[in-house]
């Protein structure tokens, strides 16, 4: 990789980290839920009482909430998945260059 | 391994085509049962098209060359990734990114939004982070508005000889915020205020746009990263898909 680029993406990492890391420091005692929740929130605001026609699947399964732990799981396993896809095929990307230039 | 991708591809087609019919309706994030049954069967039948469209697009894709299937499995992927991740944004509330702008500029919009539903299923179904109802205008906004509009600016900013990878930050940065303006006028239009529809999307659009400016930026970020890596290593991939000459 270009040396220029790595530089770039450095940057912006670093930066991209800062945007994220910030806020959390920042705003301290804050609760940081989901801005899903927050729409929510609103629309129980507009028309007072509504409640959801319709509950999620594996909530009906398991007959509640899904547990936080649980939820958590699921995020990192579809994090996974996707990180793991890219990982492989980057790898292979990578290597080609190397003997596509000679073997090293 | 085509024949399996095909079989998915088909899968999930026939999963949005039953959903699209069946209660449903699902814009980017709108929660299970948010949405009222008639919107749902809306969104669902608005969405199918693009659907269709964008599964022979992807069809066309490989049978024009079947090593495309590596940087299109990278932007399903990418999108798995982005949109697992809740980051804490100014507003003192997390919200998640879409990511659907990579697969955007590479392979164009409507592609984009069978790679999009399948993200959207899986939340549905194994995170009961979205909804099954909710699918159709959920995948409306996340995996067709915001999808079309990064299309669109990435296409004038290459007519405007801007920077190709500035270009390629503001496609994804304003397709994530559009995501969320479209939520919000879904969300407004089945619950429009007492003072009007507007109103109603200006309360929902003051809820998202503040926390999602920030995480739209991040996405841009994150996107020219990607986009870097590839152009350092993927060239013979990104000229098939016509973003190199």
């Amino acid at each position: 990789m270009k040396h220029a680029d790595k530089r770039k993406i450095a940057v912006i990492l670093a930066a991209v980290t800062l945007l994220a890391v910030v806020p959390v420091i920042a705003l301290k005692g804050v609760e940081f839920g989901g801005s899903d929740d927050a729409g929510s929130q609103v629309v129980e605001e507009i028309e007072e009482g509504y409640e959801p026609w319709f509950t999620p699947v594996l909530e009906t399964m398991i007959g509640g909430e899904i547990p936080g732990e649980v939820e958590s799981l699921m995020f990192c396993i579809q994090t996974g998945i996707g990180v793991g896809i890219i990982a492989f095929l980057m790898g292979r990307f990578v290597e080609r260059k190397k003997w596509e230039n000679g073997g090293n | 391994m085509t024949k399996r991708q095909k079989k998915l591809f088909i899968v999930s087609i026939v999963c949005a085509a039953v959903f699209g019919i069946a209660p449903n309706a699902n814009a980017m994030h709108i929660m299970e049962g948010y949405l009222p049954l008639g919107f749902c069967i809306a969104w669902g039948a608005v969405s199918l098209p693009f659907l269709v469209k964008g599964f022979f697009s992807i069809q066309k894709k490989l049978q024009e060359n079947r090593k495309n299937i590596t940087i299109l499995a990278m932007s399903g992927a990418f999108i798995f990734v982005i949109s697992s991740l809740k980051i804490p944004s100014v507003t003192g509330s997390c919200s998640h990114m879409t990511g659907t702008g990579l697969g955007a500029i590479l392979f164009g919009p409507s592609a984009v939004s069978i790679l999009g539903i399948i993200v959207l299923i899986f939340q549905a179904v194994l995170l009961a982070h979205g909804g099954l109802t909710t699918l159709g205008a959920n995948t409306f906004s996340m995996a067709i508005a915001g999808p079309f509009l990064s299309y669109g600016i990435y296409k004038i900013c290459r007519k405007c000889k801007v920077n190709r990878r500035a270009g390629v930050f503001l496609a994804a940065a304003f397709g994530d915020l559009f995501t969320y303006c479209i939520t919000s006028v879904q969300l407004a239009l089945a619950y429009p205020a007492k003072e009007g529809m507007i109103v109603s999307a200006g309360k929902f659009l003051g809820v998202f746009a503040p926390t999602q400016l920030p995480l739209g930026i991040i996405e841009g970020c994150l996107t020219v990263v990607i986009m870097i890596t590839l152009e350092n290593y993927a060239q013979p991939e990104l000229r098939n898909a016509g973003y190199l000459e």
